[in-house]
């Protein structure tokens, strides 16, 4: 009997099933409104113009080695991602105590800070120390970490349906009942799925009680610049994290705002106590990149150290940023007046107060099922929708389909 | 600006300081002395001393920079099929049995560590879900301490190892190697080297390849190869895949790590690929691949994918690239004659026959501590624990110094 005998069918991947389906409609109408993906009006992929001309400069550079990487990652990569996150001028970059792991995206980042931290935080090997994740959050965090090895992995109050946005109380309860040094995943901004983003006054609170029962916070960081067009605005919460004196990590994943999906190109920033203690984390995160994919590619991390490096390209990046944020807030505007222009019953006031690629309508599962089977208008269960799968061109046919879905389904 | 301290102590305090297993390399880097030579290193060099494009990877490249049609969205979670695809008919022939029955899937991985970490993973899940497997993986004795780190890592719990390198004969013995398989637990996955041992290079012939294959069905051994550097021993990629192959023949289920880091000089672009050939079961396993994938880097990076599939998938580029692996393979085998002809001129009881047997990357010495010390502190001659160096940093200008230095070492202990 083989030994992959027993092996069970694994359920597939809601959001690329989703696609999976999209892709097989024959419909002319269908609309693609679920994975987390930048669309022009065109409904198109968009190498950013800035990306394009990197790319040449990197395939014409005969000087570059083509040798492995260091294991933690191409140093002008980790160090220029990190000053993104934390800002450039940061006292905690001066102090010496940050340091940062090249990782294969967002999820790369995530992995490797999971790894690090069942091993070597709160005891060692102390797999029993709660991981809260935000109740909802991207599907794969309970993988990463639960693959890790932690064993309680808990859902914190974060979405309140019925008010349609923050459950602050049922958030900052959960902190102050969770044991000590439990970890919490924080999102940055853009919170993936429902958009809602704590305000600076929420997260001085969230920040409070953290401290306070000295919660371990680790940030995913996977669309800066992408919520407001703004970098600085969008790394906001994890900085005054950093000024409250957190030790903390940092997932970043460049995959949105570069458009690098496909070349994997992430950045675990460690903000520790000093730089002894940096140092001894980094040499154990070393140890754990070296059984897991030894070194990381060194395509999409050129490109971005590059581009973050020389001025004008950065300039030129932060404008590309800039040009996918406004598209969205023009769809998001867009959307939200064609609706109420309809008449369509309930309130879309969220739909312009959330932030980033996602918004959740608060469409109910039975509203979704129309939408997908009756209307070819595809969207997650949960009732999220990618903003960037709206053009000017499917705009009101998608505001149409909401609208009957809304008024017909219950 | 004077930071609040949230406490007198880390909560990083508990992790130890761990040396790397690159200081060897960071000791080289800072060493002034002018003949220092690094023979520990992972990837080929060429006669000029440092990595190396192929010309042809190198144009292909440049097409793909500008090729206005290629979109940056995140690929399948198991990699670009036709890239899968390439690298399975790679490995076992397009007309293998395995393939025409559709009993074989194959992921792109972040390099041959990658593959290993998965198929690592792949195996725990069985543990998981059969409750009548539990292990164990037999790795050879000696293997890299990042092998079996990434058994240990995957949660594999129950690692033993089985005879290899036999200091005496300074190669495999075979017969331990044979007797350790006869009695291992059956149902037993041992990890095999097609295209070179790491670290010591020592290779099977095909007549012990087909031995331990008839002990693998009697004993219902499962084999994991890897296979990081196919076509650079023997200068073909026929030959080098021959014991993947010839296991495929018999009916044995194996999983089989690939990297095209050596043989398209891609080191920096982690190029891998895990084979999985099975009899059953296919659809379930390769779901299970898909959810293992998502929690460790999603989906694979392109690049250096695209590289390859360009090339396996055109046939004239498929020639050039067949032999600039030729060159290579070539260029170390002419390597380990020199050295050997240097060392027997230099006299001693020693045999050389050893070094030019096999052929690839690697090649051991067998020298001990002492030994080793003496060439890295004494001759700033870097290399690997147990004396296993990396030939094709060996050249020219530097072949006389590194054979008396080895000379030396040997002669020190007498």
């Amino acid at each position: 009997m083989s030994i992959f005998g027993e092996v069970p069918q694994a359920a597939p991947v809601a959001v690329f099933k989703l696609t999976a389906d999209f892709r097989e409609d024959q419909n002319p109408s269908k609309v693609n409104l679920g994975v987390g993906a930048y669309r022009t009006d065109e409904c198109q992929p968009w190498v950013l113009p800035v990306v394009r001309k990197v790319e040449k400069m990197i395939a014409d550079d005969h000087s570059l080695n083509h040798e492995y990487l260091p294991i933690l990652g191409l140093p002008e990569f980790r160090s220029s991602a990190s000053k993104i996150a934390l800002g450039a001028d940061s006292p905690a970059i001066k102090e010496n105590r940050v340091g940062a792991v090249q990782c294969l995206g967002g999820t790369g980042a995530l992995k490797i800070g999971a790894e690090f931290l069942r091993r070597w935080y709160n005891g060692t090997d102390n797999t029993k120390t709660p991981v809260y994740v935000s109740a909802p959050t991207w599907e794969n965090h309970n993988a990463v970490f639960s693959n890790a090895g932690f064993e309680d992995i808990r859902p914190y109050k974060y979405w309140d349906a019925g008010k349609r946005g923050l459950d602050l109380e049922g958030f900052l309860g959960d902190l102050e009942s969770a044991p000590d040094h439990s970890i919490f995943v924080l999102h940055a901004c853009a919170h993936n799925p429902t958009g809602t983003d704590p305000t600076q006054d929420q997260w001085k609170q969230i920040a409070d009680v953290m401290k306070r029962k000295s919660l371990f916070a680790f940030f995913d960081s996977a669309y800066q610049g992408f919520a407001s067009g703004n970098l600085d605005k969008d790394a906001w919460a994890v900085r005054y994290f950093v000024s409250q004196g957190f030790e903390l990590f940092c997932a970043q994943s460049f995959s949105k705002n570069f458009g690098l999906y496909n070349e994997r190109v992430g950045n675990l920033t460690v903000v520790a106590e000093d730089q002894d203690n940096l140092n001894r984390v980094l040499s154990q995160m070393e140890k754990i990149v070296r059984i897991t994919w030894s070194n990381p590619p060194s395509q999409g991390a050129r490109l971005v150290a590059i581009t973050l490096n020389t001025p004008e390209l950065f300039a030129e990046w932060k404008d590309n940023v800039k040009t996918m944020a406004d598209r969205v807030l023009l769809m998001r505007a867009q959307l939200k007046e064609k609706l109420k222009a309809l008449g369509t019953p309930g309130t879309w006031e969220h739909i312009t107060e959330q932030i980033g690629m996602f918004s959740f309508t608060g469409l109910n599962p039975k509203q979704v099922e129309y939408m997908v089977k009756e209307k070819h208008i595809y969207l997650m269960a949960s009732g999220r929708i990618n903003m960037c799968g709206l053009t000017t061109k499917n705009i009101d046919y998608v505001a149409e389909s909401i609208h009957e879905a809304v008024t017909t389904v219950q | 600006m004077h930071r609040r301290k949230m406490s007198a102590r880390s909560v990083f305090d508990g992790a130890v300081f761990m040396s790397s297993e690159m200081k060897l390399l960071e000791d080289f880097k800072r060493d002034s002395h002018p003949d220092k030579v690094n023979l520990a290193g992972r990837e080929y060099v060429g006669e000029h001393g440092h990595t190396t494009w192929l010309p042809l990877v190198r144009k292909i490249k440049q097409q793909i920079a500008t090729d206005l049609t290629l979109t940056p969205e995140y690929p399948p979670i198991l990699g670009i099929p036709e890239f899968t695809r390439r690298a399975t008919e790679l490995a076992l022939g397009k007309d293998s049995p395995a393939i025409v029955e559709s009993r074989v899937f194959g992921v792109q991985t972040v390099g041959c560590t990658g593959a290993v970490r998965l198929g690592a993973e792949l195996l725990r899940s069985c543990c998981c879900s059969n409750s009548s497997w539990s292990g164990p993986i037999l790795l050879s004795s000696p293997c890299d301490d990042s092998l079996l780190g990434t058994f240990k890592a995957a949660g594999i719990e129950d690692v033993q190892h089985y005879r290899y390198w036999d200091a005496e004969s300074n190669g495999v013995c075979v017969e331990n190697m044979v007797h350790d398989l006869e009695n291992a637990p059956e149902r037993s996955v041992v990890v095999l080297f097609a295209s070179g041992h790491s670290p010591t290079g020592a290779e099977l012939s095909q007549e012990d390849w087909k031995r331990l294959a008839e002990v693998m069905v009697t004993r219902q051994l499962f084999p994991f190869f890897l296979m990081s550097a196919q076509g650079l021993c023997s200068g073909s990629l026929k030959q080098d895949a021959w014991p993947v192959r010839h296991c495929v023949s018999l009916g044995l289920e194996l999983l089989c790590a690939q990297s095209f880091s050596h043989n398209f000089g891609l080191y920096g672009e982690r190029v891998g690929h895990l084979l999985c050939v099975l009899k059953q079961n296919l659809l379930a396993v390769q779901s299970q691949a898909e959810k293992l994938v998502q929690t460790l880097w999603s989906c694979p990076p392109m690049e250096g994918a695209r590289v390859v599939t360009t090339v396996l998938n055109n046939p004239a580029h498929l020639v050039e690239w067949q032999e600039s692996v030729k060159a290579i393979a070539e260029r170390c085998m002419l390597i380990r004659e020199r050295l050997r002809e240097r060392l027997r001129l230099l006299g001693g009881p020693w045999h050389w026959d050893h070094i030019i047997k096999p052929g690839g990357l690697y090649c051991c010495f067998g020298l001990n501590t002492q030994q080793v010390e003496f060439l890295v502190q004494k001759k700033h001659i870097y290399v690997l624990p147990n004396g296993c160096l990396n030939v094709s940093a060996i050249n020219s200008r530097n072949l006389d110094y590194v054979a008396e230095s080895i000379h030396q070492a040997l002669s020190s202990q007498l």
